[in-house]
């Protein structure tokens, strides 16, 4: 999924300052499942900057309201009757949604209240970790499910380097070295030689280094 | 502040302790602050962050849970939740300028009925001393 933090409070009060009625969209994919911008987060978000509000004595007033995706132009038009309602809109998912959100409605102003951070999981109740990249052309079956594109900090494709330290990244000791990992794994399986060729330079034109990414799929598409 | 001022306090209270101590404490005649008033909850792992934001929302000038003893929760770690939220809660307040003291977590027994009145005088106290809510600052002028 698409992991994401929720911005401070003072910043997104910050970006609501000169408004008086808004309205706070959460959603239920990425955001609902890593307890970001869900139906539970619009409500905490909507009381707090109610409450930060009330405080200044300049209440705002807050609606909420979660739609299904903030990713799909098909859940985006059930706002069409209400957002004109309000000062501005503030979306609880990730960078995507107040994006779309703004496409779908030029005349409304959009705010984003999370910082999109990763793409990855949830390896214990409240503790995600990166595991994606999103570079575009997968190469983890070389290094046993393991990825180095994501998960060392050099995206080296020849590890380890000298940074490595009883199995942790030198940029802390918070972060495993994950070519020290993929060693390991390989030895354990007895195909430690799977690493002795070289792996050649990656293409990057795949990721971001190749400009703004579409997918297209032909068979999809309706009305050409 | 002036000593008029009588502040609101919520209490989410547990069904199994907190509550049970809040009826013993009356049986045993024991007087607390009539600034409490009592939510009772199933579990306190049924008390949201949510709900705490929305007493201090909605005019609470003070706030706390009570919960079962730690490792005695009914529902196994419904009060260890609890506090977790009451944590983030607290956090909240802070980043939004408000005493993070106005709301608490407290742990006691079904048998504490003594210890249900401290709590409410030690609470109302506590919120005396700070004042009323910001949020209620017109309230109080």
């Amino acid at each position: 999924m698409i992991v994401a933090d929720r911005k401070s409070l003072n910043e997104i009060l910050d970006m609501v300052k000169n408004y008086n009625k808004i309205l706070v969209v959460g959603c239920k994919g990425c955001v609902t499942v890593c307890n970001v911008g869900g139906l539970k987060e619009v409500q905490v978000l909507a009381a707090s900057l109610k409450i930060g509000r009330k405080k200044e004595e300049r209440p705002l007033e807050v609606d909420e309201k979660i739609l299904e995706r903030q990713c799909d132009p098909e859940y985006i038009e059930q706002l069409k009757d209400v957002v004109d309602n309000y000062d501005a809109v503030v979306s609880m998912a990730c960078g995507v949604g107040p994006q779309f959100l703004s496409e779908a409605y030029p005349n409304q102003k959009f705010f984003p209240a999370v910082n999109t951070t990763f793409y990855g999981g949830a390896v214990s109740h409240g503790i995600w970790e990166e595991r994606c990249a999103g570079c575009g052309s997968c190469i983890i079956h070389y290094f046993d499910g393991l990825c180095p594109i994501a998960r060392c900090s050099k995206s080296l494709l020849n590890g380890t380097c000298g940074g490595s330290d009883r199995g942790k990244c030198e940029i802390s000791k918070d972060v495993d070295c994950i070519w020290d990992k993929i060693v390991k794994k390989k030895i354990a399986q007895g195909r430690l030689d799977d690493l002795l060729p070289i792996t050649p330079a990656k293409d990057w034109r795949t990721a971001r280094d190749g400009g703004p990414r579409k997918a297209r799929r032909e068979e999809l598409i309706q009305n050409g | 502040m002036s000593d008029s001022f009588e502040p609101q306090i919520i209490a989410f209270c547990c069904k199994y302790c907190a509550y049970a101590a809040a009826d013993l404490a009356g049986s045993m005649r024991l007087s607390y602050p009539s600034n409490v008033k009592i939510t009772q909850v199933p579990c306190t792992g049924r008390v949201d962050i949510v709900h705490l934001l929305r007493a201090f929302e909605n005019g609470a000038d003070g706030v706390y849970v009570a919960g079962c003893m730690e490792g005695d929760c009914h529902f196994v770690s419904g009060n260890l939740k609890a506090r977790k939220r009451v944590e983030y809660v607290k956090k909240t307040l802070a980043e939004l300028g408000i005493e993070p003291e106005r709301v608490e977590m407290y742990n006691l027994s079904s048998a504490m009925g003594p210890r249900f009145a401290e709590i409410a005088n030690e609470m109302t106290a506590r919120i005396k001393k700070l004042g009323p809510s910001p949020l209620n600052n017109k309230k109080a002028a």
